[in-house]
């Protein structure tokens, strides 16, 4: 090699060196927080752990002991609920905005959606203190029906990215089958596109579990177990909310028990996701 | 189709993208049991006129036709007829291999029996065997049929395609440049399959493959500009074509 040429490949080799650090050091700083949150959840959390806290209820003031039972149970039926609201119109307003183009409002909706996440999440609990809490007073449907909303445009928005990668061709192979259009839609194109839909569904789930404002503001105070829809449940990212700044030491534990559960339940349904995108059929 | 020597008959057929007239006064006999090919440079009109033959045209937002297309002598454009069941009865194999997404092989062949209404498994174990076996897969995969029909390779995949088309047993098959998209060996197998259908079926093939046309076809038509030129026996056009056009096509001197 001229000398020229040398000193332009040691310039490169240089600098890719230096990027390659920057790039390693840049992913350590981001790694730092995720791994310190979850190192203080599990030392804090874990030796308060067992199975007496996971199916106890909230205890009083002055009360030893109690647990989050409650709490687990009220927050997986709030999901539960949220779900049932906000799954089936964030999917079938997928399909609408992906199948039927020729419909004449999808621009609209298409719009509305994007505003509509682009929302600060309190801003959609108030909303639902208008129009539920005020009507049937602070309950798990106010609060589970402000989690549906929050739903609704990622799973819309997932399940029409989804049913557009599955190529014209695919549907046109159906038609040419005799299979009619809407068993086309529901047994083919669907299928095709069920991991990203599902990946959708769980991803709003898991962005829902941890929400904590617009619970704040709908839910309301509740200690006992569930005990209707028009009632509040007891919730886990209200716990910590609750029990963190409660001057008691027994309930400052259990917001880090509820703070490691949460953490799980958060986890598993992302364990559930990647088990989900690694399906056989590709 | 009794007392039709043809399986279709196109007449004075036009078909429109929008505004935009891009298949004009069609007339052609399409014979049973024999393979007919549709050459001509790219552009000019074979894939809309083969999917004029099984209301795929109409599909796509804008699409029109005029004339008729008379299929075992009845005209599927009349008003009566459900384009559905008319591509029940003719079965079409695209350009690109199009297995279904997430479905296994099994089911890529059975699927089109499922949603038509067959339950019962033996049947479908019957069908899925005959058409993997028709379509010269059968060997191949009969093994492992739930894996994906997506693993597949190139050439397997169309040959899934044939075989997912022939198991709802239609009358006539209409293939697309079913090979441009694989390579010289998965090409022959197609071809020899070809020569296969055609003592069952009437099978239409496009191609701008002129060897292709050649080898495998018994009835060639030549389109150009959205018109068709000439058509007859592939012999015949090959080595005595008529028109002074065609002749320029297949000596290679344009498109
Ligand atoms: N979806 C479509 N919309 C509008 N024009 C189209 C469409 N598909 C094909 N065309 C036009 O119709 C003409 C015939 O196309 P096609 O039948 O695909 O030709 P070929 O298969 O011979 O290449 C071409 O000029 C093409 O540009
Ligand atoms: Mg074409």
């Amino acid at each position: 090699m001229r000398g020229s040429e040398m000193y332009h490949y040691r310039m490169r080799r240089l600098v890719d060196d230096l990027m390659r650090v920057l790039v390693w050091l840049a992913l350590v700083v981001a790694l730092i927080p995720l791994f310190s949150i979850l190192g203080e959840v599990f030392s804090k959390g874990v030796p308060h752990l067992n199975v007496d806290v996971l199916i106890s209820p909230m205890p009083t003031v002055g009360e030893q002991g109690g647990g989050i039972g409650n709490a687990i149970q009220g927050t997986l039926i709030t999901i539960f609920l949220a779900s049932i609201m906000g799954v089936p119109l964030g999917v079938l307003s997928g399909i609408l905005l992906s199948e039927y183009g020729e419909f004449k409002l999808s621009s609209a909706v298409r719009f509305f959606n994007d505003v509509l996440s682009g929302f600060p999440s309190i801003v959609i609990g108030i909303f639902s203190y208008t129009v539920i809490v005020t009507s049937i007073g602070f309950s798990v449907m106010a609060a589970a029906f402000a989690l549906a909303i929050i739903m609704v445009p990622i799973i819309t928005r997932t399940t029409e990215e989804a049913l557009k990668i599955v190529p014209l061709t695919v549907r046109e192979a159906a038609l040419a089958l005799g299979i009619p259009r809407w068993k086309t839609l529901i047994y083919i194109v669907i299928r095709g596109a069920k991991r990203g839909i599902v990946t959708g569904i769980l991803l709003a789930i898991a962005r829902v579990a941890g929400e904590s404002a617009p619970i704040l503001i709908t839910m309301g105070y509740w200690r006992w177990w569930f005990s209707g829809l028009n009632k509040p449940v007891a919730n886990l990212a209200l716990n910590i909310y609750l029990f963190a700044i409660s001057p008691f030491d027994n309930w400052r534990n259990l917001a880090w028990v509820s703070a490691l559960t949460l953490t799980a339940m958060i986890l598993i349904i992302n364990v559930f996701l990647r088990i989900f995108t690694k399906e056989k059929y590709i | 189709m009794m007392g039709h020597p043809y399986k279709f008959e196109v007449e004075k057929l036009d078909a429109y993208f929008g505004a935009r007239k891009v298949l004009s006064n069609i007339n052609m006999k399409i014979r049973d049991k024999a393979v007919t090919a549709i050459i001509g440079p790219s552009g000019c009109g074979k894939t809309t006129l083969l999917r004029c033959l099984n209301r795929m045209h109409e599909i796509i937002p804008g699409a029109r036709v005029h004339g008729k297309v008379l299929f075992n002598g009845v005209n599927i454009y009349d008003d009566e007829i459900d384009p559905v069941t008319i591509r029940r009865k003719i079965g079409m194999v695209f350009q690109k291999p199009n297995p279904f997404p997430m479905m296994s092989i099994y089911d890529n062949v059975a699927i089109g029996l499922k949603l038509n209404g067959v339950r019962e498994r033996k049947k479908l174990d019957s069908a899925v065997e005959r058409a993997l076996k028709m379509a010269n897969l059968w060997d191949e995969v009969k093994n492992d049929l739930q894996r994906s029909g997506a693993s597949l390779s190139g050439g397997q995949q169309q040959r899934l395609c044939i075989a997912r088309a022939l198991a709802v047993e239609p009358e006539a098959i209409l293939m697309d440049e079913p090979c441009s998209a694989l390579d010289p060996i998965a090409t022959e197998k197609i071809e020899s399959l070809i020569r296969n259908l055609a003592e069952e079926y009437a099978v239409i093939i496009v191609t701008h493959n002129m060897q292709q046309a050649a080898r495998v076809s018994d009835f060639t038509a030549f389109l150009y500009l959205g018109e068709l030129i000439e058509y007859g026996s592939t012999r015949e056009l090959f080595e005595n074509p008529k028109n002074p056009l065609t002749e320029k096509y297949i000596t290679g001197r344009f498109g």
